[in-house]
């Protein structure tokens, strides 16, 4: 009984993390509908600034975070306006490929800067956060997560909902044309959603490095399994990401923990086929219908 | 013979069998006859055995990426998951070659097929998903596929693969590189040759309406899932027969090389080289492997100064970082790939000296 509620509450943290990871994710797919495979690379990207800001240059852990964060942010932009403009009504394939070609430029630029190895950040999170209950641990690491995701849905459901920009968001990933003709300024409204994107990405890439240890290979991997976790939930639905991110989460640790370890890692893929065969847009996502 | 025609003076074609031939005028022709005696006549003997062996390597990936083209260039359908079936098909003719004892030149036809039947298995989401969802969908199949192949020993020997006997053919050994070539660019002329014709038929047409627009297709009377099928099919029995010839050259094979990099590396070779263009996939192929092997004697050739040798180990990485840029590089400023450079400098010539 133990072991079973051990295993689901680091289910419920490793998904939380997943979902964390999908956000961002769901965000640019929202708004410009550009499936974005480097998004582990962004998130490695992010964890790796904030090293270099926080280790290598020892600034204060908090402006590390501010200029992590502002530099991401500016990454995102000048992502958006150098490789994704060019492409705007190309076909998705060439899109895709762009994409996969930037995850291969940041990764090749990574490993060369800082090598393959696993490095870590200084401790800096306050122990104090770290809950008992009885036989299951939960360590500072994860209710920091949970604290700092939680606060981030909340902002984002709200800045989705009630601020202008984001309905601008909303009204473009619906219709775009539409959007256009009511004047909404749509090549703000996808370099601003690429660059929130690259923050969340940032964000998620940074408590990972906290979590694991910040290794390319590892987040770029990570960055592949936020696949399922979005298929899961609807890929233009950020309950879904989260939610998706959970299930995921807690399928992976309960397969590890009963099953075997090896069949941890392709669970999520045979999910998403089963997904994709029996419920197409998630569990969340808007449901395109086609008759033919 | 008669006469040879280069420069037509308009269109003068009456039926349409003229308006489907592949050369419009004798030009094409020639070189085609120049190149095919070039390639089996001269190559193979002026080569020395490195060449040779990036030339074959160039050969075997150039049927798997025609094919690749032929699912997404001419029928829209995104496969992330080539790679695996080119695995597919070198473990299935290296199963048959080792516990069936088949011969060589039934265990590669065969291992196709084996790779088409799996190929038609990951195509069945494309019935009701489109572009990225079955995009996704290739990606997972990729993924299981790779993990089938580690994980199920007793067929495939898990981690440490399979040794494959040399191939015969007719009772000539076909162990040495010269050998493999003809067999090999045999097998590349005669895939070619195919997928060209197959594109001018009704299968061919029928594909491309699909791409261009699936519900039309519909409504005209083409029933687009049997031809979705029948494309992820005939695409993975390309990858599957490449992935034959592909064992039964290097003598043993293993899981690791047919993971997602594999199939990142045909994407970029149909996309550089061209989408929905024959002769795109070959210059794509020519390119990616041209580039991998000259980054590779780059590193190499840095790793080796006294100078940057302390930083040379990680330059290595460098080659990543160089792909992704040439792809980057080649989508954002030429998307229509190779083909179109070279369609471009060929009207050149053509349209000299009008060829603004």
């Amino acid at each position: 009984m133990d072991f079973f509620l051990q295993l689901l509450v680091n289910g419920f943290s490793l998904g939380f993390l997943y979902a964390l990871s999908a956000l961002g994710f769901v965000m640019i797919f929202k708004s410009s509908s550009v499936l974005n495979f480097a998004h582990g690379e962004l998130m490695a990207i992010g964890a790796f600034l904030f090293l270099v800001l926080s280790a290598w240059a020892d600034l204060p852990i908090l402006a590390a975070f501010a200029l992590t964060l502002a530099g991401c942010f500016t990454l995102g932009f000048i992502l958006e306006k150098f490789f994704l403009r060019p492409l705007i009504g190309e076909a998705l394939i060439q899109v895709i490929m762009l994409t996969l070609g930037l995850a291969l430029m940041f990764r090749g630029l990574l490993l060369f800067i800082f090598g393959g190895d696993t490095q870590d950040y200084p401790a800096f999170l306050p122990d104090a956060l770290s809950m008992k209950w009885g036989v299951i641990q939960i360590p500072a690491v994860y209710v920091a997560a949970f604290i700092i995701g939680i606060l981030f849905l909340i902002l984002f459901g709200l800045f989705f909902k009630y601020s202008s920009q984001g309905i601008y968001m909303r009204s473009v990933a619906d219709n775009q044309p539409a959007a256009l003709s009511l004047g909404v300024h749509v090549r703000r409204v996808f370099a601003l959603s690429w660059a929130i994107a690259a923050l969340v990405c940032a964000m998620s890439g940074i408590i990972l490095g906290i979590i694991n240890g910040i290794n390319v290979h590892e987040l770029s991997s990570i960055g592949l399994k936020v696949f399922p976790v979005v298929i899961l939930g609807g890929l233009d639905s950020i309950g879904g990401a989260i939610l998706g991110g959970v299930i995921i989460g807690l399928l992976e640790t309960f397969t590890g923990g009963y099953i075997s370890t090896s069949l941890r890692e392709i669970i999520p893929y045979i999910v998403l086929i089963f997904i994709l065969m029996v419920k197409p847009y998630g569990l969340f996502g808007l449901v395109e219908i086609e008759r033919v | 013979m008669r006469r040879l025609q280069f420069h037509p003076c308009g269109s003068f074609k009456t039926s349409y069998h003229q308006d489907l031939h592949i050369f419009s005028t004798d030009f094409g022709r020639l070189w085609m006859g120049i190149g095919i005696v070039l390639l089996f006549g001269v190559v193979p003997f002026i080569s020395n055995s490195y060449m040779l062996y990036i030339i074959n390597n160039m050969g075997i990936y150039a049927i798997a990426a025609v094919g690749l083209n032929l699912l997404i260039g001419f029928t829209g359908q995104i496969s992330l998951g080539h790679g695996a079936f080119f695995g597919v098909g070198a473990y299935a003719a290296a199963i048959l070659a080792t516990r069936g004892n088949f011969p060589f030149f039934v265990a590669v036809p065969i291992a196709g097929i084996v790779s088409a039947a799996v190929g038609m298995v990951f195509g069945l989401p494309s019935a009701r998903l489109k572009h990225l969802y079955l995009c996704i969908a290739t990606l997972a199949g990729q993924f299981i596929i790779d993990y089938v192949l580690v994980q199920w020993e007793a067929l495939t020997g898990g981690a440490e693969g399979i040794v494959v006997p040399s191939a015969t053919l007719f009772g000539i050994n076909l162990g040495n590189d010269r050998a493999f070539f003809y067999v090999i660019f045999f097998c590349f002329v005669l895939m070619t040759w195919i997928a060209v014709n197959l594109i001018r038929t009704r299968i061919g047409r029928a594909f491309i309406a699909i791409r261009d627009n699936d519900r039309a297709a519909e409504g005209m009377g083409i029933p687009i899932f049997p031809y979705k099928l029948l494309s992820f099919a005939i695409s993975s029995f390309y990858a599957g027969f490449a992935g034959a010839l592909f064992a039964y050259y290097t003598i043993s094979i293993t899981p690791e090389p047919f993971n997602l990099w594999l199939s990142i590396e045909y994407i970029a070779m149909i996309i550089i080289g061209g989408l929905g263009s024959i002769p795109g996939a070959v210059f794509g192929t020519i390119f990616i492997v041209t580039l991998n092997e000259v980054l590779s004697h780059i590193t190499q050739y840095l790793m080796n100064i006294g100078v940057s040798a302390g930083a040379a180990i990680t330059i290595a990485p460098l080659r990543e970082f160089v792909y992704g840029l040439t792809i980057v590089l080649f989508i954002i400023f030429e998307p229509k790939g190779l083909a179109e450079v070279w369609r471009i400098v060929r009207s050149n010539f053509r349209l000299w000296p009008f060829s603004y």
